[in-house]
Formats: C-alpha cells, structure tokens, sequence
C-alpha cells in the first residue's frame, strides 16, 4: 500500500532516522513504538508528505493514496463548532458532503448531540473524538496517528482505544499509530515497530495476535502479558545506546 | 444566583468612589488655599469654563474626534492590508517595513511641519498626523498574529492541499484576531496623541485650543481640553470592546486560542 525504502532523513547535521524500511499492508495496524526523540513523529509527517527523506523512497500506489492524519493535540480550530471543524478537510479540497456522511460520522464517535458545540465546551476526550471524526471525513485508507491518545486519561484512553479499533474495523482502514506507550501498542496493533532512542532506526518487529476479540479481558491474558514483558525489554534495549552516548551499540 | 447588575456596579464602584475622592480632595484643597488654582484649578472653576465656553468646546471636540477617527480608521484599514501583504510577500515586508519603522521612531513632531507643507493647514494635516503615529502597533501587532500559528494546524492545512488565501483567511486570519484587537486598542490612545500633535502645528480643534489657552495662562481651559481628550480616548477604547464582543458573540473569534 505504501513503503519506505531504506529511507533516511537529516536536519542540517542531525540524524533523525536511519535506513528504515517499512511496508503498509491494507488494512493492517501497525504501531510505531519508541522512546522519545526516536523519530517516531518525523516518520509519519515523511508518510504524510510533510517531510522529505534525505535518503531513500518514498513508494505510494499510483493512484494517489487518501490519507488522513490525526495530530496529538486535536487541533481543531476554536472559532468553529463541532460540526463546521469535521467538515473543514472538504471546505479545503473543495469536495462536497455526500448525503448523511457528516451524521454517520458523528454518531459513529457518537458526538451526534455536540455538532453545536465549540472545542472548548468539550473534554480532551471528546475533541481528539472530533479529530478523528474530521480525519474520517475524506473516507481515508490509511491514518496517520501522532500519539493521539497521550493527553487523556487511563479510562478515556482505553475507551478511545476501543472505539478506534471499532473504526478501524468498520471503515477497513490501515493505521499508522506512533506512541510510547507499550500496552497500547499490544493492545491496538496487528504489527508493532520498535524504533531506538537515537538515530531513529527500526530494531525490532513483532506481529500481535490474539484468540478472539480485542477486549478489556485481553488485558489480563497471559499472552497480552508477554507481549507487553518482550516489548518492554526491546524498548529498554532501544534506549541503551542513547544513554552511553554509544551509537554503534544498537543491538542488531 | 449572581445578578449582572450588582457585578456591573462592583466593576464600577471602584473607579467612580476614586475619581469622586480625587475630585473631592482638589476642591477642598483649592478652597484651603492649599494648591494655587493657576497651577490645579478646582473643579468647579473647570465646570464653569467648561459651560460658558461650551460651544467652543463641542466645536473643538467634535473637529478633534472626526480627524482622531478618520485617522484611526484609516490606519486600522491600511495597517491591517499591509500586514497581510506583508505575510503574504516576505519580498514586499523587507522592502516596505523599515518605512514604517522609520515613521514610528521619528517623533510626530518633528515630522509635523513637514505635512502642513504637503497638506497645508487643516484637517488633512491632523489626520495625516494621526494615521502616521497609529499605523506601526496595527502592522506590527497584525503580523505577529498573522505569523504566529501553531505548526500542527499549518500541517493540517497542508495535508489537505489548502492554497494561501485558505490559510489566511480560515487560519491565519481568526488566528490573529486577538493580537490585531490588542494593536487597535493601542492604536486608539496613539490616533489622539498624533492628531493633537498635528494639531498644534495645522491648528484647530482641542490642540490649537490648547496652544492658545498656553499663550493666555488659561490653565482652566488646557484642563477641561485634557478632560475631553481623554473621554475621547475612553469612548474609542469603549468602541472597540463592544467591536470585539460582537467578534466573540457572532464569529467566535478570540475566545480561547488553545482548543
């Protein structure tokens, strides 16, 4: 769907990623794990074209990939209500609603009652809800995911976590999700990337898979358990090498 | 249950119970001989001038208020287009900026002389004189709005291909809304300064009064001229805010820049 071939990306003399390769299938949900400052955000704004590699390629399918990104902050504008801030990525491209979509949306984040309202009438949960809702507006197949979930609270996180997988499923979309969180990497993904601390490079995959449906039980399951326990082993080897000031320890 | 009057009149309390006091303590002082009424006349004196010479007053006033406003105006319409100019062509802002620099670090006063020259005696001069004093905070404070929009929004612009007058006007525009009204505000009090300074030099309204009332030691008159002035500054600045609670009722500009 689309890929990074050895890419590589450089501001003036800082590396920020090194050699990364990446694959997208449709549909999947692929998480991009690592410590602060691995590069985990230069990835997605390179995804997003918002960046260009230094090094390497950049692969999207000829007919020009509908993407949508979804920032940490919600960045929705204040000046808007609910309703005129999902529809701004059409004002934009000047497309037209189709019939319905914008109440599908909305009540598919189930903000159905709250399209009058303004950002700063609503909870931090609510308006990454609306930012979601706003990156769905252009029916994307693939989502860009900047730590999205970072601000909010454990029990509005893991209720976001829930409803983004039920998107996810309903909308047969493929997602790029960037965190630092380790459970919700396990908990979300089809695939995680665990990037290192300097020179953001990819040092280790693992592909997810669990008996049955993604659930709050899944979190206390032995094997959700052992991901998380692997997981955080890799992240604490991603982060040596930043410590020592060691770059070529990178474990292989 | 709060009720609005009651904390109208506590915001009000305050200033009026200090101007009251302030008034009070100059008349008693007056009366006690403690302060020589040709250097502070009391107020009672500042009334009675102020109701025989009524008709010069209004006459003054009203030339002063119109050429403070058509200045005013004038600056806040050429400061705010040449601001979007200005972030719009980084070519056209090296070029043109450092004018309007130059106008706002040379005194008016200096330059005033020169505008009786180009536009003779008169309003056009006081207006000139006006508009050249409160156009730099409208540009200044106009481009800082225009340019200080947080990255992650530009990005979402971008990734939804926006052109540049999208940005300006659905992002870069509301943005700014808070800094330009915070530049017009100061804007207001500068508009009277220039037009007074223009006055003295192109005569007319409260400036050449006071010039004239100077020459003839009436310190009566340069306090009930100050008085005015600054209740013409206070209406302007009270203009705005009623401006801006439109802004925030109808457009929703300005209430929280952070979502």
């Amino acid at each position: 769907m689309i890929s990074l071939q050895n890419v590589s990306k450089k501001f003036d003399s800082l590396s920020v990623l090194r050699h990364v390769n990446l694959e997208i299938q449709p549909g999947e949900f692929l998480t991009i794990l690592g410590p602060s400052g691995c590069g985990k955000s230069t990835l997605l704004r390179l995804l997003a074209g918002l960046e260009k590699p230094t090094e390497g390629e950049l692969v999207r399918p000829k007919n020009n990939l509908n993407f949508s990104f979804v920032f940490q902050d919600s960045e929705l504008l204040p000046w808007r209500n609910i309703e005129e801030n999902i529809l701004l990525p059409l004002e934009l491209t000047l497309k037209k609603e189709s019939s319905g979509q914008l109440e599908d949306i909305l009540s598919l984040v189930k903000l159905s009652s709250f399209k009058k309202y303004y950002p700063h009438q609503l909870s931090g949960g609510m308006k990454m809800r609306v930012s979601i809702a706003r990156a769905l507006m252009t029916n994307p197949s693939l989502l860009l995911m900047d730590e999205p979930f970072s601000s909010l609270d454990e029990n509005t996180r893991f209720e976001m976590q829930d409803q983004l997988l039920h998107l996810q499923k309903t909308k047969k979309i493929s997602i790029v999700f960037v965190t630092h969180s380790i459970s919700e990497a396990v908990y979300l993904s089809d695939k995680v990337q665990v990037f290192s601390s300097r020179e953001g490079c990819s040092i280790f995959e693992q592909k997810i898979l669990f008996d049955g449906k993604r659930n709050d039980e899944i979190r206390l399951s032995g094997t959700y358990n052992n991901y998380v326990t692997m997981l955080s082993q890799k992240m604490k080897q991603a982060v040596i090498p930043f410590q020592t000031g060691d770059a070529n320890a990178l474990p292989s | 249950m709060r009720c609005p009057l009651s904390s109208h009149l506590k915001k009000a309390l305050p200033p009026f119970v200090s101007f009251l006091l302030f008034f009070s303590l100059l008349e008693l002082a007056n009366r006690l001989n403690l302060i020589s009424s040709q250097l502070l006349p009391p107020p009672s004196q500042l009334w009675v001038t102020f109701v025989s010479m009524f008709s010069d007053f209004k006459e003054a006033f009203l030339q002063t208020s119109t050429s403070v406003s058509v200045g005013l105006i004038l600056s806040a319409l050429l400061g705010i287009s040449a601001a979007v100019a200005f972030s719009l062509s980084p070519i056209l802002r090296r070029a043109i900026l450092p004018f309007a620099i130059f106008f706002q670090t040379v005194p008016i006063i200096a330059i005033a002389p020169l505008m009786v020259i180009y536009f003779g005696f008169g309003q056009p001069t006081v207006v000139a004189s006006s508009l050249i004093v409160s156009i730099f905070p409208v540009i200044a404070n106009t481009l800082i709005g225009l340019e200080n929009v947080s990255r992650g929004k530009l990005d979402l612009f971008q990734i939804y291909h926006a052109n540049r007058w999208q940005t300006l006007w659905k992002l870069r525009w509301p943005s700014a809304y808070n800094s330009i009204y915070a530049g017009l505000k100061v804007a207001c009090g500068l508009a009277v300064i220039g037009a007074i300074a223009g006055e003295f030099v192109a005569g007319g309204g409260l400036g050449a009064m006071i010039d004239s009332a100077r020459t003839q030691q009436r310190i009566d008159i340069v306090f009930v001229c100050l008085f005015l002035l600054s209740s013409l500054g206070l209406f302007l600045v009270g203009a705005l805010r009623l401006l801006n609670y439109f802004m925030q009722t109808h457009f929703h500009y300005g209430l929280t820049l952070k979502d």
